[in-house]
C-alpha cells in the first residue's frame, strides 16, 4: 500500500528534472539507465557480439574437421586441447550468452512492457542490475579464454570426473572460471525473470485481462518460470563442482564416496526445461508475426497458452532421456522415454496450431514471415528427429553421434538464429524507428537458410554412419575416416562458410536501413497490439503519463467482419 | 518520478510481496536440489552415520530455537508495522538480528570446534555436504541479517513500512531452511 501512496506525492516541478534525469543522455547516463528499452538494447548488442564470437570458434573447429592440419586464418594451427575448448565454449556460448541474452532477456525486456501498456519494468533497478551481473558474467567468460591453459575444455555438458580435476581438464583456472561466469549468468537471468513474471502480474494497462496478453508475453513469463523453477539444483550442483575444483571435496568423485551421475541429473534436470526455455520466446515471436501477416486471429489462443503450459511441466519429467547410456536403470529408461514421446504431443500441437491460423488467412510474405515460416520448417525436422533420441532403444545405437549435433541445431538454429532474426525483422521499425529493406532482407534470409540445411543434413547422415563427435581429427581414427564422411564434412563446413558471408548483407542492411532507411510509422505492419500505438522508436516511459493505453480487447482481432479496417487495436474504444 | 508501473497491483498483492515470492520459489529449488542430492547420497551410505554422529546435535538444537526465536521477533516487527509503529518494528527487527548474530556466533565456534579436531571439508563426503549446506544456509542468513538492518534503519523513521514484511517473510525461509537441515545434518544418526 505504502507503494501507492508514493506516486502522487512527487511535487509537480520536480517533474521535468526528474524525467530528465531518468532518460538516457550521455556515455554514462547511457550506462546506468534504468529503462526496459535501454537494458534490453543491452542484451541484445553484448548477445549479438558473443553471437560473433560463438561463430568464428564454429569457423575454426568446422575447418579443422573437414581440412584437418590446416592452418586456419587468422586462429592458426589448431591444437587437440584448443579444439575442445572451442566446442566447449562454443555450446556454453551459444546457449548463455547468445540464446537467452537475446531472446529471453532482449525481447523480454524490450516487449513486457511495450505489450501490457506499462512504462518500465516494475523493478527498473534490479532489472539494470540483471544486466551488470549477466556482463560481469561475459567478462569472466571471455577471460576464462586466455588464462594459462586455455579455456575449459570438457564439453558445455561439464561431466565430471573430466570437469571436476585440472589432472584431467589440463585447464586449472579454465574451467574454474567457466563454472563462475556460468553462475553469474545464471544469477542474472534469476535477477530478469524476477522482473518479467512480476510485470506481467502487476502492471498491466487497466482493462487487460490475463488473456488479452500477446503470446509471446505469456511465452516468455512461462521460460522466465522454468527456468527458475529448474536451474536452482544446477545452482547448488556448481557450488559443488566449483568445490570439487578448488577445495578438493569428492562429490563427484567415486573415491570419495561421491557419484558423477548425479551431475549428470542435476545439469540435464535444468538442462532439458532450458530448451523450453529459449523455445518458448521463439514460438510466441512467431505467433506474433503469423497473426500479423496472416491478417488473420489466432487459432486457439487459450489452448496455445494451456498447451505452453503443460510443457512446461512435462518438460521437468524428461531429463534422463540424454542419459540413457550413463548406465542408468533401464526400467527409469522406460520411464523417461515414456515422457519424452508425450512432450512432443503438445509441441506439435503448437506447430498445427500455427499452420491453422495460416490456413484461410491473406498472407503477406515479407522478410518476418519468411523468417517465422522457416522456423516452423525446420523446427519440425529437429522435433522430429528428437523422437529418435527419445526413444531408449533408438538412442543407444545414436548416442554421442553426429545425429544428436545435428538434431540438436536443428532445434536450436531455429530457436536462436531463426527466431531472433525473425523477431529482429518484426521489431526493427519499432526500436530503431526505420523500416528495414525488405529485398536485402530476403537475400540474407535465403543465404542463411539454404545453407544452414547444407551444413546439417550431412552431419544427420554422418551420424547415421556412426561417426563419433568430439574427434579432433577423423584421419586418427581410421574406421572412421571414410572418403564419403570426410565429403560430408567439407560439405558442411563450406556451407557454414556460404552462410557466414551472407551475415555480411544483414550487418550492411542495419546499417543502411538505419542511416537511410524510409522512417517507420507508428504502426507499419497495421498490428493491434500496443507497442504498435506509440512512437517509434518510443520515448522514454513509453506514453506520455496522461496517455497510457487502456485496453478493450484481445490482440488478434484481425478481419472481423463488419469493419473497415482488418485489423482492431487492443487499445481502441468499440 | 516513479514508473507508473512500479505504483500497479493488477492482482491486488503489492509487487514487492509477489516478487519476495518468486525470490523464494527459486531459493526452495536450490536448497531442494541440495538436500535431495545428500538424501540420496546418504541412503546409499549408512556408513555416514559415524562422521553424523560426530555433529554436536545439543549445540545444534540451541541455534534452532534461537533461529525460532528470531522468527518470532520478526512477526512482531511486522505487527508493529501493521500499527503503524515502526519504532516498535525496527525494535523487533533488531532483536532478529541480534538472534541471527548469535546463530552465526554459535556456528562460528561450532565449526572452529569441528576443524580443530580434523573434521574438514574434504575429510569426506558427509562433511563435504555438511559444510556446503550449513554454509549456504549461513550465507542466506547473513544476507538476511545485513538486509533487516536496512530495513530497520527505515522503518524507524516510520519509512517504506510494508518492507517488514516482505523481510519477515524471507525470514522464515531461512528458518524453515533450517528445520530442514537440522534433522538432516545432526539428528539423523
Amino acid at each position: 500500500m505504502a507503494e501507492l501512496a508514493v506516486a502522487p506525492a512527487a511535487p509537480a516541478p520536480a517533474h521535468d528534472e526528474e524525467h530528465a534525469h531518468h532518460g538516457p543522455q550521455g556515455w554514462l547516463k547511457y550506462l546506468w539507465s534504468t529503462d526496459h528499452k535501454v537494458i534490453a538494447m543491452q542484451y541484445m548488442f553484448t548477445g549479438m557480439f558473443m553471437a560473433l564470437v560463438g561463430g568464428f570458434m564454429a569457423y575454426v573447429f568446422r575447418m579443422q574437421l573437414a581440412f584437418p592440419g590446416m592452418e586456419v586464418f587468422p586462429f592458426g594451427m589448431v591444437s587437440p586441447g584448443e579444439y575442445n575448448a572451442l566446442v566447449t565454449n562454443h555450446g556454453t556460448i551459444m546457449i548463455f550468452w547468445v540464446a537467452m541474452p537475446v531472446l529471453l532477456a532482449a525481447f523480454g525486456n524490450y516487449l513486457i512492457p511495450l505489450m501490457v501498456g506499462a512504462d518500465d519494468m516494475v523493478f527498473p533497478k534490479i532489472n539494470r542490475l540483471s544486466f551488470q551481473v549477466f556482463f560481469v558474467s561475459t567478462i569472466v567468460i571471455l577471460a576464462s579464454l586466455f588464462v594459462e591453459g586455455g579455456g575449459f575444455a570438457g564439453a558445455w555438458t561439464a561431466y565430471p570426473p573430466l570437469s571436476a580435476s585440472a589432472e584431467y581438464n589440463l585447464t586449472d583456472l579454465g574451467s574454474t572460471l567457466w563454472l563462475i561466469g556460468v553462475g553469474l549468468e545464471f544469477v542474472a537471468f534469476l535477477l530478469g525473470g524476477i522482473n518479467f513474471i512480476t510485470t506481467l502480474m502487476n502492471s498491466r494497462a487497466p482493462g487487460m485481462r490475463a488473456f488479452d496478453v500477446p503470446v509471446v508475453v505469456w511465452m516468455i513469463v512461462i521460460a522466465s518460470i522454468l527456468f527458475m523453477l529448474s536451474v536452482g539444483p544446477l545452482l547448488a550442483g556448481a557450488v559443488m563442482l566449483l568445490f570439487d575444483q578448488t577445495l578438493g571435496t569428492g562429490f563427484f568423485d567415486p573415491a570419495a564416496g561421491g557419484d558423477p551421475i548425479l551431475w549428470q541429473h542435476l545439469f540435464w534436470f535444468f538442462g532439458h526445461p532450458e530448451v523450453y526455455v529459449v523455445l518458448l520466446p521463439a514460438m510466441g515471436v512467431v505467433a506474433e508475426i503469423m497473426t500479423t501477416f496472416a491478417r488473420k486471429k489466432l487459432f486457439a489462443y487459450k489452448t496455445v497458452i494451456f498447451t505452453v503450459v503443460a510443457t512446461g511441466v512435462l518438460s521437468f519429467f524428461v531429463w534422463a532421456h540424454h542419459q540413457f547410456i550413463a548406465g542408468i536403470d533401464p526400467r527409469m529408461a522406460n520411464v523417461f522415454t515414456i515422457t519424452t514421446l508425450l512432450i512432443s504431443v503438445p509441441i506439435a500441437e503448437l506447430c498445427f496450431v500455427y499452420i491453422a491460423t495460416l490456413y484461410g488467412g491473406s498472407i503477406r510474405l515479407n522478410t518476418p514471415m519468411l523468417w517465422a515460416l522457416a522456423f516452423i520448417a525446420e523446427f519440425l525436422i529437429g522435433g522430429v528427429t528428437g523422437i529418435f533420441l527419445g526413444a531408449a532403444g533408438a538412442d543407444i545405437y545414436f548416442h554421442d553421434t553426429y545425429f544428436v549435433l545435428a538434431h540438436f541445431h536443428y532445434t536450436f538454429f531455429p530457436i536462436a538464429i531463426v527466431g531472433t532474426f525473425a523477431a529482429f525483422t518484426y521489431w526493427f521499425p519499432k526500436m530503431f524507428g526505420k523500416m528495414m529493406d525488405d529485398r536485402l532482407g530476403k537475400i540474407h534470409f535465403w543465404g542463411t537458410i539454404i545453407p544452414f540445411n547444407f551444413i546439417f543434413i550431412p552431419l544427420f547422415v554422418l551420424g547415421m554412419g556412426g561417426q563419433h563427435r568430439r574427434i579432433y581429427n577423423y584421419a586418427h581414427f581410421p574406421e572412421l575416416a571414410g572418403d564419403n564422411f570426410q565429403l560430408m564434412r567439407v560439405i558442411a563446413t563450406i556451407s557454414m562458410l556460404v552462410m557466414l558471408a551472407f551475415q555480411l548483407v544483414f550487418f550492411y542492411n542495419c546499417w543502411k536501413s538505419w542511416r537511410a532507411g524510409k522512417k517507420a510509422s507508428k504502426n507499419p505492419w497495421k498490428a493491434n497490439s500496443l507497442e504498435w500505438t506509440t512512437e517509434s522508436p518510443p520515448p522514454h516511459g513509453n506514453w506520455r503519463p496522461d496517455e497510457m493505453p487502456v485496453v478493450y480487447r484481445g490482440p488478434y482481432e484481425y478481419s472481423v467482419p463488419g469493419r473497415d479496417d482488418d485489423y482492431w487495436p487492443q487499445n481502441s474504444p468499440a | 518520478m516513479k514508473p507508473i508501473a512500479t505504483t500497479r497491483a493488477a492482482t491486488g498483492i503489492a509487487t514487492g510481496k509477489l516478487a519476495v515470492w518468486w525470490v523464494l520459489a527459486s531459493e526452495v529449488v536450490i536448497f531442494g536440489g541440495l538436500l535431495a542430492s545428500y538424501v540420496m547420497y546418504r541412503l546409499g551410505h549408512p556408513e555416514w552415520a559415524d562422521a553424523a554422529a560426530v555433529t554436536n546435535m545439543k549445540i545444534g538444537a540451541f541455534n534452532t530455537f534461537v533461529l525460532l526465536t528470531s522468527s518470532l521477533t520478526a512477526v512482531l516487527a511486522h505487527q508493529a508495522a501493521e500499527r503503524g509503529d515502526g519504532k516498535t518494528a525496527a525494535k523487533f527487527l533488531y532483536f532478529t538480528i541480534f538472534g541471527a548474530t548469535t546463530f552465526i556466533g554459535v556456528k562460528a565456534y561450532e565449526w572452529w570446534y569441528e576443524i580443530s579436531n580434523g573434521y574438514t571439508i574434504t575429510s569426506n563426503t558427509f562433511w563435504a555436504f555438511y559444510y556446503s549446506a550449513a554454509g549456504l544456509h549461513a550465507f542466506h542468513v547473513i544476507a538476511g541479517a545485513v538486509i533487516m538492518a536496512f530495513v530497520a534503519r527505515d522503518a524507524k523513521r516510520g519509512l517504506e513500512l510494508h518492507r517488514v514484511e516482505l523481510i519477515g517473510i524471507y525470514w522464515h525461509f531461512v528458518d524453515i531452511v533450517w528445520i530442514f537441515l537440522f534433522p538432516l545434518l545432526y539428528i539423523a544418526k
